[in-house]
């Protein structure tokens, strides 16, 4: 007898979907899914869709024709959480320089401005213009970006675009375009999924997921504490907390920005509340000066850190080191990259004082080593094996370790990357993310007239590198949207237009 | 914008030819110190205007050696700013020197020659800094290349 076959429910994906590299309308139409045609649509509807979105409505494309399928409300909503796990509630400055504006795709006028003529600060303009030589980069505060994303979004009516919904997958038509696979939230539709059919789709996902050091891992995993060692990037009130109420020792691992924050944090709380709180800082590349490939080539460093205003070189922006990386292929891109990537923070005048006072003050200890493994203590806390180059073995331990390494995953731990590795054609570039065109279109996904982009971390490793951040994102939006021009999608904007544009962000009058 | 050498020449280039003509065709009339007629006072202020241009490109060669040597490949604003002081003097004892004299006759009174120079300087100096993002929105991504 045939082992009894239910069919899947109508509406959702088949077998036959699932095994297919490219769909045909009547497979999906078979499958009895509810198919949404709309030209454009962007995945994610974060920092990267809301930029791209932004400069396409600039350019001249209705709302009609895009959409944007997110799982959150609002495109800085997770940008928000990881920053404000990571210590920097609105009112703290963000990394990014003044011109680095997700709200204003000329970055003009810079958020210095902006702030000096709300705050009456003229010594904003004075740092714009001094630095980084006589001072620190000027860098806007949380606040200031959140402010005026939300009155960008208004303004070029982004709700009316927003699709609430999990994003599944990209296949695929045969025909030309794609194909979205959604997952609407619960109650919200018929069907277990719907589909979007469209000539051109847009992939920003953010992160593919966050990942944990191997050693914390296995700590957590094995003893069931989640309490004592957190992540940087998920929510740890809970760690100054309890330093408030007595004397702790905090374990920090890392040496990138989280790391500077966190640091900043608990030298606040101690200086605020009088608190005695013990730091040991541990690096697994401690730079002890300047370093780099050649004299023209050096990079300040020292105490452990590695000083860069921004996540790479400056230039990579839009200067030199853009332009060069724009010609390099293969392993000599991977070089590249090697050479001016690696964990670094800002020189900030402020953490430079707090970590001297803590050096002096004998509460700061600063090491280099690895760390083979954490266990319980004979006093219920932390005990942190460290072994340093030099062959030292120190064991500090701690009521709390805060893991500042912010690894990211694998892109394949993201189910629409991963699916696309397999079924869409996409491959992998030289540091192992997506492989993108110079104008951002995932290689190798072509279908028809279509085209599939990607922007944002998972396609670092390309010609450009600044891809997660805020400018590049908006870089990739515009090589993207000047695409869509080349292609027809849209009008390419020259400079009267883009004139008439800026003034209307100015006045706040609608695209 | 961060520039590379061929996008430093050109927006020296086209801010020179755009606002540098325009303050300049403002600013002479009320220029200290000079005693021609109007007609021979502007030849002078444009022949200046030129002279900064074409000096330029070569500044702007030292300026990307120069470059080289900082790790982010970048050109702080403020050395935008200053580098003023040393084509201004340049220039101004090479007009005074002879050297180019015979192309710019008579030479303008430093008096002149300052205001005119600092004003353009800033002028162009200001507009580089935001202005020149609105109606081009590739340049700055584009390491200063108009064209
Ligand atoms: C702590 C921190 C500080 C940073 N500071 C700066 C800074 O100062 N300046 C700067 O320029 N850059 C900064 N960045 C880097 C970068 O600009 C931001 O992370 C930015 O938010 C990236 O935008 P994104 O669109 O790629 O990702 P996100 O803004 O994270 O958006 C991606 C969205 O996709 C959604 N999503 C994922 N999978 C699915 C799915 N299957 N279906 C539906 N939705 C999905 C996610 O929920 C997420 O909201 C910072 C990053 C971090 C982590």
């Amino acid at each position: 007898m045939a082992t009894p076959h239910t069919p899947p429910a109508a509406g959702d994906l088949t077998p036959e979907l699932l095994g297919a590299p490219e769909w045909s309308d009547r497979m999906v139409a078979a499958a009895g899914i509810p198919m949404y045609d709309i030209p454009f649509l962007t995945l994610g509807g974060g920092i990267g869709s809301f930029v791209t979105l932004d400069y396409l409505r600039v350019y001249g494309v209705p709302t009609s024709q895009m959409r944007v399928v997110s799982n959150i409300d609002h495109p800085w909503q997770t940008y928000e959480f990881l920053t404000r796990c990571s210590q920097i509630p609105r009112p703290e400055r963000i990394r990014s320089d003044s011109s680095s504006r997700p709200d204003n795709l000329w970055g003009f006028p810079s958020y210095a401005l902006e702030e000096a003529w709300k705050e009456k600060n003229p010594a904003y303009l004075l740092q714009i213009a001094t630095e980084p030589i006589l001072n620190d980069y000027w860098t806007p505060r949380a606040g200031t970006v959140f402010e005026n994303l939300e009155r960008e979004a208004k303004r070029i009516a982004y709700w009316d675009m927003l699709v609430k919904g999990q994003v599944r997958m990209v296949r695929r038509r045969s025909g030309g375009g794609y194909f979205t696979v959604v997952t609407p939230p619960e109650g919200t539709a018929q069907t277990k999924r719907i589909v979007f059919r469209s000539r051109f789709v847009h992939i920003a996902l953010g992160y593919p997921g966050l990942k944990f050091l191997p050693d914390l891992q296995e700590f957590r995993q094995k003893y069931g504490d989640y309490q004592h060692v957190v992540n940087a990037y998920e929510p740890h009130e809970q760690v100054y907390e309890f330093l408030k109420t007595r004397p702790g020792t905090v374990v920090v691992r890392g040496g990138g920005i989280v790391a500077s924050r966190v640091l900043q944090r608990l030298f606040d709380d101690r200086e605020k509340f009088r608190l005695q709180t013990q730091i040991v800082h541990i690096f697994r590349t401690f730079v002890t000066g300047s370093h780099g490939p050649s004299l023209r080539n050096r990079r300040k460093g020292g105490d452990g850190w590695a000083y860069q205003g921004f996540n790479y070189p400056k230039s990579v922006w839009g200067g030199q080191l853009k332009a060069e990386m724009r010609r390099l292929e293969g392993p000599e891109r991977a070089q590249k990259y090697k050479e001016m990537g690696g964990t670094n923070t800002p020189f900030r005048r402020r953490w430079q004082e707090q970590m001297r006072a803590g050096r002096e003050g004998g509460y700061y200890h600063a090491v280099q080593g690895t760390v083979e493994r954490v266990e319980p203590a004979a006093d219920g806390r932390m005990m942190s094996y460290v072994r340093s180059k030099d062959g030292t073995v120190r064991e500090p331990v701690s009521d709390y370790i805060i893991d500042c390494t912010g690894l990211e995953a694998d892109i394949a731990e993201h189910r629409v990357f991963a699916d696309l590795l397999r079924h869409g054609g996409a491959y992998r570039n030289p540091v192992g993310r997506l492989e993108v065109e110079r104008h951002f279109e995932i290689k190798g996904t072509a279908s028809g007239d279509g085209a599939l982009y990607a922007s944002g971390s998972a396609t670092l490793g390309g010609y450009f590198p600044g891809v997660d951040t805020f400018l590049g994102l908006q870089i990739a939006a515009q090589e993207i949207a000047d695409d869509l021009a080349r292609r027809g999608f849209c009008r390419r904007m020259g400079p009267l237009r883009s004139t008439s544009q800026w003034f209307k962000w100015a006045l706040n009058k609608p695209v | 914008m961060v520039p590379t050498l061929i996008g430093r020449i050109q927006t020296r280039l086209f801010l020179l030819a755009t606002v540098g003509v325009v303050i300049t065709a403002l600013i002479v009339p009320v220029l200290p110190g000079l005693t021609g007629p109007l007609s021979q006072d502007y030849l002078t202020g444009f022949s200046v205007l030129a002279a900064v241009a074409v000096l330029g490109v070569l500044w702007e060669l030292l300026y990307h050696f120069l470059m080289q040597f900082r790790w982010e490949k970048d050109w702080p604003t403020l050395f935008g700013l200053l580098t003023l002081v040393p084509e201004g003097l340049l220039l101004l004892f090479l007009l005074r020197s002879g050297a180019i004299g015979s192309v710019i006759d008579p030479v303008p009174p430093a008096s002149a020659f300052w205001t005119q120079f600092v004003v353009v300087w800033i002028c162009v100096w200001l507009v580089a800094n935001g202005p020149m993002r609105v109606p081009f929105i590739r340049w700055r991504f584009r390491g200063g290349r108009v064209l």
